[in-house]
């Protein structure tokens, strides 16, 4: 496997200015993880979850506000708040 | 029916790898995971290509099913194992697509894809040759399909439960955050429906919560186990897994899973819709 990319994966194709965007990237030591990634809202309940791409990235398609993103690994689980507006993009680089 | 007989751990799995009278199954959303890889000699079906009719908005039929399944090895007196991604989403979907066409022996794998990737169990990309079978489906059993007349007639009388998400279900959300969210219904959820998010039946890891959690789950919430209940979500895969709880979990006789769910619902011309969080 190539080592991770940095960033959430390309955004070819998606309307960006309708969308809220919230994307990234899980690593360890570097290189890209896989597991998984699970979007809470802001009451820590759960909204989506997604399994990281063979480069370790992730995305969802969110609304404006408070967000908390865990991500599910192999023996570990590491969570991120992250804050999420219409119109732009939220990178998230998660090291576990 | 107890938890034993629906609901198989991965330890299990393994141990009948090699049964002959075993069949597993993967069913995801994303239907690209199988190619990647998968649980050695499982098969897969496709929820989108294989369980849906091509043009109008329903299942195969009968005929259909049995066609798929006689195509894909499985017989009668087959046991299946269902797993899949996001929490076994699709695969309690087909689960409940089983039992609708009345297959004998089917079990969830409890947590999935997800767990069985979390324990790093191996996954192989081969693919296993299965001899086809000639396969007889029942005829549906509609007493576990609810329609949308009967989710109408149901508000404010049955127990609704909106397995959607809390974002989803006061209109916020129109999709899972997963799916970009353009979407042609109204958001909101049917009027006196609960919501009581799948999630919550489930850990982190995916498996399946106690009995007596759940059923503290929805009797906290309001829903009188006495009366008849129809579960849906946006395309009635979430719920079908909140039906797998009370109906073959908990063993609640009267439960309907509602495929048109919110896709349709939210699409109706005139039916009263609630928006803003729950009750």
């Amino acid at each position: 496997m190539c080592g991770a990319k940095a960033g959430g994966p390309d955004l070819a194709g998606v309307d960006v200015a309708s969308e809220t965007i919230i994307q990234g990237s899980v690593t360890r030591d570097g290189e890209p993880v896989n597991g998984y990634v699970r979007l809470l809202d802001e009451g820590g309940e759960f909204t989506a979850e997604v399994p990281t791409s063979a480069t370790g990235q992730f995305r969802f398609f969110a609304a404006p506000g408070t967000w908390t993103l865990r991500a599910l690994v192999p023996g570990a689980t590491v969570d991120r708040k992250v804050v999420a507006q219409q119109g732009a993009f939220t990178e998230v680089a998660i090291a576990v | 029916m107890s938890r034993s007989d629906v609901l198989v751990d991965a330890d299990w799995v393994q141990a009948h790898l090699d049964d002959p009278k075993v069949v597993i199954v993967e069913v995801d959303e994303d239907t690209s995971a199988y190619d990647k890889n998968h649980i050695r000699n499982a098969v897969r079906i496709d929820w989108r290509k294989d369980l849906q009719d091509p043009v109008r908005r329903d299942f195969v039929d009968q005929e259909g099913f049995e066609k798929l399944l006689s195509a894909k090895g499985i017989g009668n007196d087959d046991t299946v194992v269902l797993y899949g991604g996001n929490n076994n989403w699709f695969a309690s979907y087909a689960y409940w697509y089983f039992k609708l066409y009345g297959h004998e022996s089917v079990k969830l794998l409890d947590g999935g894809r997800k767990k069985w990737e979390l324990d790093s169990r191996d996954l192989v990309a081969e693919v296993p040759e299965r001899a086809a079978t000639q396969y007889k489906a029942k005829a549906q059993d509609t007493s576990i399909r609810a329609f949308r007349d009967d989710v109408v007639a149901a508000i404010g009388n049955l127990n609704l439960v909106d397995v959607r998400s809390p974002d989803e279900f006061s209109g916020k959300l129109l999709a899972p955050a997963h799916l970009p969210q353009e979407q042609s219904q109204r958001p909101g959820h049917v009027p006196s429906a609960r919501n009581i998010p799948w999630s919550k039946n489930a850990n982190d890891d995916g498996t399946f919560k106690s009995d007596e959690e759940l059923t503290r789950l929805y009797t906290d919430e309001n829903v009188d186990l006495a009366k008849d209940t129809i579960a849906y979500c946006r395309i009635g895969e979430r719920s079908a897994l909140t039906w797998f709880v009370l109906h073959e979990l908990l063993g609640q006789s009267n439960v309907k899973n509602y495929d048109g769910s919110w896709t349709e619902y939210g699409s109706l011309v005139g039916v009263p819709i609630e928006l803003g969080a729950g009750k």
